[in-house]
Parts: structure tokens; sequence; C-alpha cells
């Protein structure tokens, strides 16, 4: 399991990058469908039998829902249900280290898998009265309110790339998108909101 | 574009999901002791029955589960889907059964 | 002559609003609110284009999208040109430039117009009967003559400037049209809290509302109550309205694919708006309301500019205040041209005479025309016109018990003609509903529902205004309620939309519901009467008459011999009166003669609205690596592999790819290279059943591979032919980093999930996918150790502690790493793994601490040169799909001892070790400087006879510049028998001479590795 980047015996910090930072900077500012990169994340997927699913959230500090397509938070950090033996479990800053050990503490012989995928995407937030419209402009599903409530997450597809999709809030959506698809559902969701305000 | 029921997730669109064949065509538990033929038929030969047909589907873009499902292929509705390892529903005029 | 057949007052034109144009070079003024049809009958342009075959002068028909003659082509640019819009639909703007099209030099004198003279030779069928001999003239000679004859519109040669976007909808009840069925629906899915979306072709929303002049509505006038309808609909949040929108096409399961004009119809759009967008809406219920066309009479010289559908005249007085002529013949099978001669008569046209096919008359609006003085001639029928350019005359003839008398010539520059109306079946037909036969109308009717929709309205045959709006008003409640009650779908039923819970009192004139369907009798020669059915491909009642004789019996033959209704306005003027002519030839009824089937679109759609955005950059996801951009800017050429764009290789001035490439194998096997490997594909496969999922998915035996060590592992499908290889490293007894290729990444987990699901869910074992965790570089050259040591931390880089396939974790430059002891390059080498966002950092680090060895950055080329002169396979470049592990030299990494494993049962087949399966060898050509082709063939003997026995073909072929020569790998016959044999290698031109080596160039025993 990684932990997290050190400088020790080195004299350069390492560098991050973030592969939306030169599109990102030049984004428009359109109010009803405001688009921003979010902050660096720690991400585990974990995946498991029955019996470790409660104490890697009791470990976690977030209840790994048992709902089909819903997320729970808790201080800032989320576990989101992506299969019925799936989450992805979201913190912020990149301290995947230290919140693997614990889970790996609490379900140690308890049949389980728990990877780190810190790096594997970024998250992007799509928010404003027309942020729906502009996610359906790829993305097949319902968005209305009604069936796709907050508190509801799912994997699908944006355009031709697969994206996990969260509802934070009424008019706030989370995309989280593996790291080489980034600009392209960038790019698209830039042409989506082109014609708006 | 057709609305597949994933028995997880609900109705959701065709694009998320991937065909995966005829269903209930479990691999044989020691492969070695059937002759050719007998692999030749689990490998390759499969019902395509004109109606309604059990087979794989995979919301591959969503919660990743293979399920299963009943489809009419003359209409192209589905009758009923159901989670992998469950037993083929009983349809009324089902023939295939 | 600047709008002198404008009403002086009423319609919807904005007159207070005046837009120039052009028209085929000639400026003219309409208003805001006309189309370019109805600005051009206001100036008196009838003449509009010359027909596909015929080229004869034609006119507008129509008021809509059923147009089949008044094509042309609108240009805003070079790039922006639209061929084949209807004028009939195109919004005017200031400034809009149209021109005519089908027509050469020009459209008053077209010199295509000799092939009406020469019609006797141009019968139906005349593609099949003229054309088809000598062989081979058809491709070369007349295709291309008769395509630039008779072609429609022209397509620009630019790329489309504009933008197109789609987007997906979803709603309750989606209603299509908006005219008073499609309203009255409208409101009541939307009164009962429904989610909405209205749509309607045209630029205004309410149908025939917007030229309905004497109804009244509620008490109120009928554009008065459409206003207020509008206003109470928009107020309503969960209600879409799309006016300019166009239903084309019913798709599976209730997707219905709507095209929006969004800024066509714009003087100066902003580029920022989309010019059309694709609405693919998701109804849970669908309302039909897409009306009814007026059907034209089948006559002679039906065709000629000035003969336009009669209500459609109406429409052009009484909803644009635009005159169609000063004096016109009124030719009616139906109630509705009384009402057209009433409101021209009051518009100032003069109503020269209604030839009213039936005997007898009876009914409101008959009346009201003999009382308003007009010349109503009952049991009379049009026999021809006259006119160059414009109709100037019509011949009228009694008609008694189907003879028909003399004929009587009245001037006249307009005819209008009604045969009755035909219910538009196209959305319904397409969702795959049945056809009823309605023998009281004498039309077809929406039957059985496939899909779960409902037609309202004269689409469905209901007719008279109270009747329409209640019947679509039902429909909407009762397609509201469907929606709610979605647990049970209702298929397979024709709908009922029930009573109206809501009173419309509409009072309009009743037009009964009248017509004629088929070619009305003439008294004319029928060698040379040309009475048209299909206007757009020039299909006359004698051509269909002609196929009948000729054997055709079935509608769809009928349909693909005449050509009739298989025009971009897909027969929506000519499809019944089609039917009706070839029922009265073969004396059959028309239901037992059948229906040609209605296909998606509706009316044309652009291209642009299916490419969307996916277009350019933005066609497919263009994946780079974390390290892309340094290799960008050092140079770097790169090519696509899948949605990758690898590096391909890193010219420095002057040199070539042949240069780059052997610069950096030297580099490599001299001193030190480093290579983007990030696109690989990468599985992390964690859980205490790791090892027996290996075990069974991989040809190899994992159970004794120690945690820390690297095994180069063969995947097969269950055909036991190779799908993937790739090194996986055993990081804990519990959990396997296994790599793949890197088009095969999506894959192989694709494969692994399939069996891990379905067929072995017992195994506690879970796979994630981590190809975009890690970057990947590789160091790969004798002074790689050297390299990397100063940057590790936490791993002993020694030779012992750490031998070649090994996995080991640590960090490196501070960043947590998994480092492998790995080569595909037969030289000593690394795999640095790092989290994706420290891949450039890293990259970096590695780069500065290799400089004092002159550390070389090279790119695929050179990769697969360096694998090829060790003989390491590439599936997908030595396997095909048909290579078992032991054809490709694997068959070491088959654990023979396991009892089953993903394709064993099949390696077990006697075919699959047949000793003249193709195999890998290598091969050197005799002249060391000639390089082969891959997927060259190669043959024992070249001068057999043929068909000369191929024994295999050239998989891998390049230039080695450590070697000196050239080497290549191939797959022979045998192959491995055959070593020191000398085979040909046939080109074009030559045969080059190979000897059958083993697939091994550089350092067979390996000492370099363990260097
Ligand atoms: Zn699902």
């Amino acid at each position: 399991m990684l932990d997290t980047p050190s400088s020790a015996g080195h004299s350069t910090m390492p560098v991050s990058a973030d592969p939306l930072a030169s599109l990102a900077s030049g984004s428009p500012r359109r109010a009803t469908a405001r688009l921003t990169t979010l902050d660096r994340t720690a991400r585990l997927v974990f995946r498991g039998r029955e019996s470790a699913i409660g104490p890697a959230g009791e470990a976690f500090g977030v209840a790994l829902p048992r709902e089909a397509c819903r997320f729970a938070s808790n201080e800032g950090r989320s576990a989101l249900w992506l299969g019925p033996d799936e989450w992805i479990l979201l913190a912020p800053g990149a301290q995947a280290g230290p919140i693997a050990a614990a889970i790996e503490a609490a379900t140690a012989g308890l049949p389980h898998s728990l990877v780190d995928v810190s790096s594997r995407s970024v998250g992007i937030e799509l928010s404003g009265p027309k942020a729906a419209f502009v996610l359906n402009q790829g993305c097949p599903l319902d968005l209305g309110l009604g069936r796709f409530p907050v508190g509801m997450c799912t994997r699908t597809l944006f355009h031709k790339a697969e994206i996990v999709l969260s509802r934070t809030a009424g008019e706030t959506f989370r995309i989280d998108v593996w790291r080489s698809f980034a600009p392209y559902v960038w790019s698209l969701l830039e042409e989506g909101r082109r014609e708006l305000d | 574009m057709l609305i597949i029921t994933c028995p997880w997730c609900g109705a959701r669109p065709e694009l998320e999901f991937r065909y995966g064949g005829e269903a209930h065509i479990a691999r044989p538990a020691d492969p070695s002791t059937l002759t050719d033929e007998e692999w030749a038929d689990f490998l390759y030969n499969r019902t395509n029955p004109k109606g309604l047909h059990a087979e794989r589907w995979r919301h591959v873009h969503g919660c990743g589960r293979f399920f299963n499902a009943v489809r009419d292929t003359v209409s192209d509705f589905f009758v009923v889907t159901y989670k992998a390892g469950e037993t083929r529903p009983d349809i009324a005029g089902d023939q295939a059964k | 002559m600047t709008n002198r057949f404008r009403t002086p007052s009423g319609g919807r034109i904005d007159r207070s609003a005046p837009v120039s144009f052009r028209f085929d070079g000639k400026t003219y003024s309409g208003y805001k609110g006309d189309t370019l049809a109805s600005a051009l009958i206001a100036n008196g342009v009838h003449l509009l284009g010359r027909s596909f075959k015929y080229h004869r002068p034609r006119g507008i028909l129509s008021a809509g999208s059923d147009e089949p003659n008044a094509l042309v082509a609108v240009a805003r640019d070079a790039a922006r040109v639209a061929p084949n819009l209807r004028a009939t639909q195109v919004e005017l703007y200031e400034g809009l430039s149209a021109e005519s099209q089908n027509r050469w030099p020009s459209l008053a004198f077209d010199a295509g117009a000799i092939n009406d003279l020469a019609a006797p030779f141009l019968p139906a069928g005349f593609y099949y009967k003229t054309f088809m001999w000598p062989a081979g003239a058809w491709k070369r000679f007349y295709e291309p003559k008769i395509r630039a004859m008779a072609g429609l519109g022209k397509a620009p040669t630019l790329p489309d400037p504009d933008r197109y976007t789609q987007n997906y909808a979803f709603c309750d009840v989606l209603v299509v049209g908006a005219g008073p069925a499609g309203l009255a629906a409208a409101l009541a899915a939307a009164e009962s809290g429904a989610r909405v979306i209205l749509c309607d072709e045209q630029a205004e929303l309410g149908g025939s509302l917007l030229a309905e002049v004497g109804a009244t509505i509620e008490g109120k006038p009928a554009q008065a109550w459409l206003a207020d309808t509008l206003a109470s609909l928009s107020k309503h949040e969960n209600v879409t309205l799309l006016p300019r929108t166009t239903a084309f096409g019913y798709f599976p399961h209730n997707m219905i694919a709507l095209a929006e004009r969004v800024s066509e119809h714009l003087a100066a759009p902003d580029h920022d708006l989309p010019r059309e967008r694709l609405w693919q809406v998701r109804a849970t219920e669908v309302v039909i309301a897409s009306g009814a066309h007026e059907r034209p009479l089948v006559f002679p010289d039906n065709d000629r500019p000035g003969v336009m559908l009669a209500d459609s005249g109406r429409t052009y007085v009484s909803r644009y205040g635009a005159k169609p002529g000063d004096r016109a013949v009124i030719f009616t099978a139906c109630d509705s041209g009384y009402r057209t001669a009433l409101e021209l008569k009051a518009a100032g046209v003069t109503i020269a005479a209604i030839a009213d096919l039936r005997p007898q008359l009876h009914g409101e609006l008959p009346s009201r025309a003999l009382a308003a003085g007009i010349d109503v001639r009952p049991g009379t029928v049009v026999t021809g016109t006259s006119g160059r350019l414009r109709v100037s005359s019509a011949d009228l003839a009694k008609v008694s018990g189907g003879a028909v008398g003399r004929s009587e010539t009245i001037a006249c520059d307009t005819v209008l003609m009604s045969g009755g109306y035909t219910p538009s079946l196209h959305l319904f037909s397409q969702s795959r509903g049945k056809l009823v036969w309605d023998a009281a109308s004498g039309s077809y009717l929406p039957g059985t529902s496939v899909e779960r929709e409902r037609s309202a309205g004269a689409c469905r045959g209901v007719y008279g205004l109270n009747a329409v709006l209640e019947d679509g008003y039902a429909a909407g409640e009762a397609a509201a309620k469907a929606a709610r009650d979605t647990a049970s779908p209702q298929r397979g039923a024709t709908p009922v939309n029930g009573a109206s819970s809501r009173s419309f009192k509409a009072e309009a004139p009743d037009l009964g519901n009248d017509g004629f369907i088929g070619a009305t009798p003439h008294n004319r020669n029928p060698a040379f009467a040309k009475a048209f059915v299909d206007w757009q491909n020039d299909v006359t009642s004698k051509d269909i008459k002609l196929a009948t004789r000729e054997g055709m019996r079935s509608i769809e033959h009928m349909k693909r011999y005449t050509t009739t209704g298989m025009a971009t306005d897909q027969g929506k003027t000519s499809n019944m009166n089609a039917l009706g002519i070839v029922s009265e030839a073969l004396g059959t009824p028309v239901p037992q003669i059948g229906l040609t089937t209605f296909r998606p679109p509706f009316t044309p759609t652009t291209f642009g609205i299916f490419a969307g955005e996916a277009r350019g950059d933005l066609f497919d996801p263009v994946r780079k690596t974390p390290i892309h951009d340094w290799a960008a800017e050092h140079g770097a050429a790169f090519e696509d592999v899948g949605l990758w764009k690898r590096a391909w290789y890193f010219p420095k001035a002057g040199e070539d790819l042949h240069a780059a490439v052997a610069r950096e194998c030297k580099a490599v096997r001299a001193s030190v290279g480093m290579f983007d490997a990030s696109t690989l594909g990468k599985i992390e496969i964690v859980g205490p059943d790791a090892a027996e999922f290996m075990n069974r998915m991989y040809t190899n035996a994992w159970a004794k591979l120690e945690p820390g060590r690297l095994r180069y592992g063969v995947m097969l499908r269950e055909d036991g032919f190779v799908m993937d290889d790739g090194v996986v490293g055993r990081m804990a007894p519990d959990r396997f980093h296994v790599t793949t290729t890197t088009g095969g990444a999506p894959r192989v987990l694709a494969h692994m999930e399939d069996y891990l699901q379905t067929e072995w869910p017992d195994l506690d074992v879970w796979l994630t996918s981590t190809t975009e965790q890690w970057a990947v570089i590789a160091v790969q050259g004798p002074n790689a150790r050297a390299v990397l040591e100063p940057l590790v931390e936490g791993i002993d880089l020694g030779k012992e502690a750490f031998p070649h396939m090994s996995v080991r974790e640590g960090r490196i430059c501070g960043v947590p790493t998994r480092l492998f002891s790995v080569s595909f390059t037969g030289e000593l080498g690394f795999e640095v793994n790092v989290p994706a966002e420290y891949g450039r950092f890293i990259w970096e680090a590695i780069h500065a601490s290799g400089e004092r060895f002159g550390i070389t950055p090279y790119g695929t080329e050179t990769m697969h040169v360096l694998r090829a002169e060790k003989g390491y396979i590439i599936v997908g470049q030595e396997t095909d799909g048909t290579a078992t592990p032991d054809d490709v030299n694997l068959g070491w990494a088959v654990g023979k001892a396991k009892k089953d494993f993903v394709g064993k049962r099949s390696l077990a087949r006697a075919s699959m070790s047949a000793p003249d399966r193709k195999q890998l060898v290598g091969l050197l050509t005799t002249n060391p400087a000639t390089v082969l082709e891959e997927g060259a063939q190669i043959v024992a003997d070249p001068t057999a006879p043929v068909p000369v026995p191929m024994l295999g073909h050239v998989t891998s072929a390049y230039h080695s510049a450590v070697l000196g020569r050239s080497i290549a790998l191939a797959v022979i016959k045998g192959g491995r028998a055959r070593i020191g044999q000398k085979l040909s290698v046939p080109m074009p031109g030559s045969v080059i001479e190979v000897e059958v080596v083993e697939p091994m160039f550089y350092d067979p025993k390996g000492e370099r590795l363990n260097a």
C-alpha cells in the first residue's frame, strides 16, 4: 500500500501535475454552469464480502451505503456505492496511506480488497441552474432532481468517456474521470456550456 | 436505444451495457472430461431463438455486474432481468424453457 | 414589383419589420414572419425550380414540410451552403440569399428540359431498362451523366464551420405537433403535473390555428386562444416548448429524435449558439399529434407553377397575407376547397370557378360559396392547364359515370386543388405500430401500438376543430395517467383516448371528410398527358399504370420500380394517390395492396446534427500519458495506439525516423535509454484467492511465485488462442500487480470479470483497474542501475538483492514507487511505477540523473526494434487470434501440471499441436540491406503454378542498427523444422530470398539481462 510522498533526502519537493491545469486556467466564467477542478483527493477502491463491509466503513468514518447508487458523507469524507461489492472512498488531500492502513487494520483476515487509486482520476465540479442541461449533452441519464436526487452517484458515460457522477447539491454535480480522459470531458463540458451566460 | 433494467441499478440506457451472449451456459466443472464435440458445443453452439431469449448483459458503465435478461428477439422488448446465478424465471408462453 | 400580392392587412407577419432578401441574385422584400415561399408569393414569384427528371418548371405546391418542389439552396458564405431546403420552411431573415436548384444555365431557360420532350423514352424503370448495357458502362458513363443532370442541390465542399449539439432529454409526455390536438394534449398533461415536452416543426407553435381566421375556441377567436394557451403552457415549470423542432425519428423504447433549428433563422447568429440541436428524448408516453397532409389531385399538367394545394393557398393568404394570384380556379373533392375559395375571395382574389369532383353538393361551405356568387361546378374535373412558366388557364370538363365531356378553357393564374386529407402516420409507423384501413374516411389510421404512444386529432382521422381539441385533451390526460402508472406499461393495444374532461366549445366550419384517391378522369391523349403523382421524383400516373402492366404487384416493388414516394419528401403528398392508381389498375381494393414502410427521417436532417460535438479533436478521447507534454516539448513524433498518443521517436535536428531510431537503439544497447510505458494496462488483483484466480486465468503457475518476484504471464481465450500477455508482480500473498498490453487493458479486465462474476463467484478476489494510477518509466541499458541508484530510497538495487524479474516497493525522489527489474529490450532494465501525478516529475529526475550517461529518451519504434532483436513477441502483431502459446514459442509458459485454466481444454485438441501449424521463426534476407514488408507472404517456390501455396507471412521487420542489417519475424507452417532453409518472399517486381533462423538475433544467451 502506498503512502504519501516525502522529500526526505531530496532537495526538491515532488511536483504533482494536474492534467486539467491549462484548460482550467483559460476557462470562461459562466454563472449558469460553473466549471471548476476539484482539489487533490485520496481515493480508495474497497471491495469485499459482507463481513468486511461494516468494519471498513467504521474505520473510514463513513458507513458504506448499501443502497444502490447512493453515497454517504461525513466530515469531508465520502463513500460512493459503485456496485454491490464495490465502493470508492474519497477523502480530501492526498492522505491515502493512513486511511488505507486504518481500513486494512480493521478488516484484517476478512475477505476484501483495498486499492489506492488516488492518482487514477481527477475531480471536476459543475454547478448552476444549467448544470444538468450541460451534462445531458453527453450523459444519457435522466438528471431530473426526482430521478437523480442529491446523494445519488453512479458510473455512467459522458460522451465516449466513463465517469463517476454524483449529485452533491440540487444544482451541483461532481465528476470523477480517469486522468487521461479528463481533458476530453472538460473540453466537452466547455462546449456544452458555450451557449450559456 | 433500448432501456435495460439492471437488477442492481434499475432502468438505464443501453449505452451503459454490453451484450454477453446466451445465458445459462455454464463452463464445465472439469473440461478435460469432455469430448472434442462436447467442448465445441460448449464453446460455439447457441440456440439463437426467434422469440424469448435468455442472455447475459453487463452493466459495464454502471455497477459493472453481469446479469441475465429474457428478451424477445422479435420485438426487442425485455420481459425480465435477473441477477447472475438466479434461475430463469417462469414466463408464460416461453417455449425455450 | 414590391409585394404586389400582399393583402393590405391581416396575417401573422410583422408589417413593421420589412426584410430584404435575394433569390437567384435578385433582391426582394418581405416581412418578419414570412417564409421564403410566402415572401416570394407576395412578390408574384412562383417559378422556384426545375423538376428532377424532366426539368419541368416547378413552383410552390404546399406551405409546409410536405413540399416536394420548392427546394432551394440557402448560402450564408462559401462554407455555409444548405442545399435542398424547402422554401416553405425557410424563415426569412435580413440578407437571406437563396438560389434555385437543378437548372442550367438559368431557371427560366433550362437545357435539361429537353428531357421533357424525350419523356416517352424515360418511362418508369428507365434506369433498369436503359442503362444496363454494356457491362461497366453504368459506372463509367451513365451514372455520372445522370447524376450531373438529375441531381438535387450541391453540397458545399468546405468543412462545415457551424456547431451542432446533442442532448438527452426526459419527460413523462412528449407531444409531437403543436396544432390544436397537440396543444390540448400538452395542456392536459401539464395540468396533471407531468413533465411535458411539446415540439413542432414550424417557427411558431399553433399548427393549423396559425391560419385560422373564422373559428372561436372557448369563446375567443382561435388565434387569441392560441396566444393565451401558449402563455399558460410556458408558465408551467415542467413544460418545455420547442418550436422549429422536427420529430424526425421514432426509435425503440420510446426514444424520439428531435432536430431543433436553433439559429438558422437568425440574420447574424451568435457563433456560440449551435446551428442545430439534436434532442434525444426518452418519453414515458408519447402523444403523436402530427396532423394530416392535404392530398393533391392527379390531373394532367398539375405540376405547372401556380398549381398549389388549396389549403396551402389559403394559408398563404390567411397566415402570411400573401395572395397566390389574382384569379384562381379551385379543383376540389372535399369541402375544404370551399373554405379556401371563401377566404381568398375575401382577400380580393377572383375565384374563376370551383370544379368539384363530386356530383352533388351539400354542407355549409358549398352553400356559402354559392351564396357568395362563386361559379360552383359539381361533377367537374380539370383536364389540363396551359402557360409556359406559370399557369395562364385551366381546362374544365364535366364528368359523369366516368365519361369526361369536352373541356372549357378558363383563364386563371392559379389552380388550387384539394383531394382531401391524409393522416400523417410517419411517426406512428416508425414506432412499428400497425396501420388499419378505415373505409369510412378512405384512409389508413393508427391501429395497434407497439410503443407507449397514442395518436390524437387529424393524424388518427379525427376532424373538426372541437373534436380535435377534445381528442387531444383526452389523449394528454390519458398519457399523463399512463406515465404515472409506469408499473404496467400497456403495449400491443390500440389506445383509446376516451372522453375529454374539458369542453372547448370550438366553433368552426364543418369541413367534412370527403376526399379522392388516385388519378382524376380526363379527356386527353393518355400517351402525352402528364398527371403527376410524385412531384419530387417526377412520377406520373402513367408510370404507375405502366409498372402494373409490367407485372409489379407489391406496392414495395412498385415504389422501387417507379421511385414514387422515394424522394426526400417521403411521399407525403404522393403515397395515397399512387396506391389509388395501383388499386384501380389492378382492380384490387386499397387495403389489400398495403402501404410502403415509413422510415426515418420524417424530413431531411443534416449530417451535422448526427455528428454533434464528435468531430475534430473531440471525435474520440485523445488519451495522453503524464509524460506526454515532456515528450512533445522535446520534439517527439507521436503515433496513435488505440486512443492513446504514444511517443513514436524523438528526432534530433535533421533526423528522419530511420536515423532517430538507429541512434536510440544504439544508445540503449551501449549506455541507457528511457521510455514512457505508462499506457500499459494494469490491474490490481487482491484477495485471499488471488493466486487461485491467477492460476485459472493465465497459462502459468502462480502458486509458487514469491512475493517480490515478477513473472511473464500468458492469457488465452477459452478457444486456446493467445489473447494477451504481460508481466505480473506478486506484491503480497494476496495481491498481484498485473500488466496487460496497451490495447488489451479493457478487454482483459472484462474477460477476468466475466469469469470471476459468472463462473467462479465463490472466489474471494477482486479486480481494480490501476492503468491510470501509475505512470511507468522504463529505464533500459547497461547503465540503468547507475542512473536510478542515486534517486531511489529504501531499495537495494544490487544484482543479488534485486535480481532480474523482481519487484520492490520504496521511494524515488520522495515519491512512493513500485520498482520492477524487468526488460523488454534484452538489456539490464527497470520499470519505475509511480503515481501518475508524479510521472513527469520523476521522468525529469531520471533524465537529469542519466545525463552523465547520455540517457536517451526513445519511443515505440525503438522499443519495437529492440524487442524484435530479442525475438519477444507483441500480441496482435506476431499473433492474430489463431496462435497457440506453442506457435509463438511460449510453450514454456504453459503450466503443464495445472488441472485447468482458461483455454487448456482447447489446447488438448489434436489440431492445436499439429506439426504444420504456423510457428514463429526469424528471417534473414540474403541481402542484409533489404527490409521485408510486414504482412508479406512467404512461399517455398515462387515459380510454382498459381495458386502458389502460401507458407506464412512476415509479422515484424526492421533495420537493426546494432546488427547492421535487416531482421524479421514471421509465422511459417512447420517453421521450426524449416530453420536453415531458404524461402522466398515474392514482392511486386522482385522475389526476396530469405533464410529461416531462430527468432533471436541479439545476445542469444541473455547475458546482458543480468549485467
Ligand atoms: Zn447496474
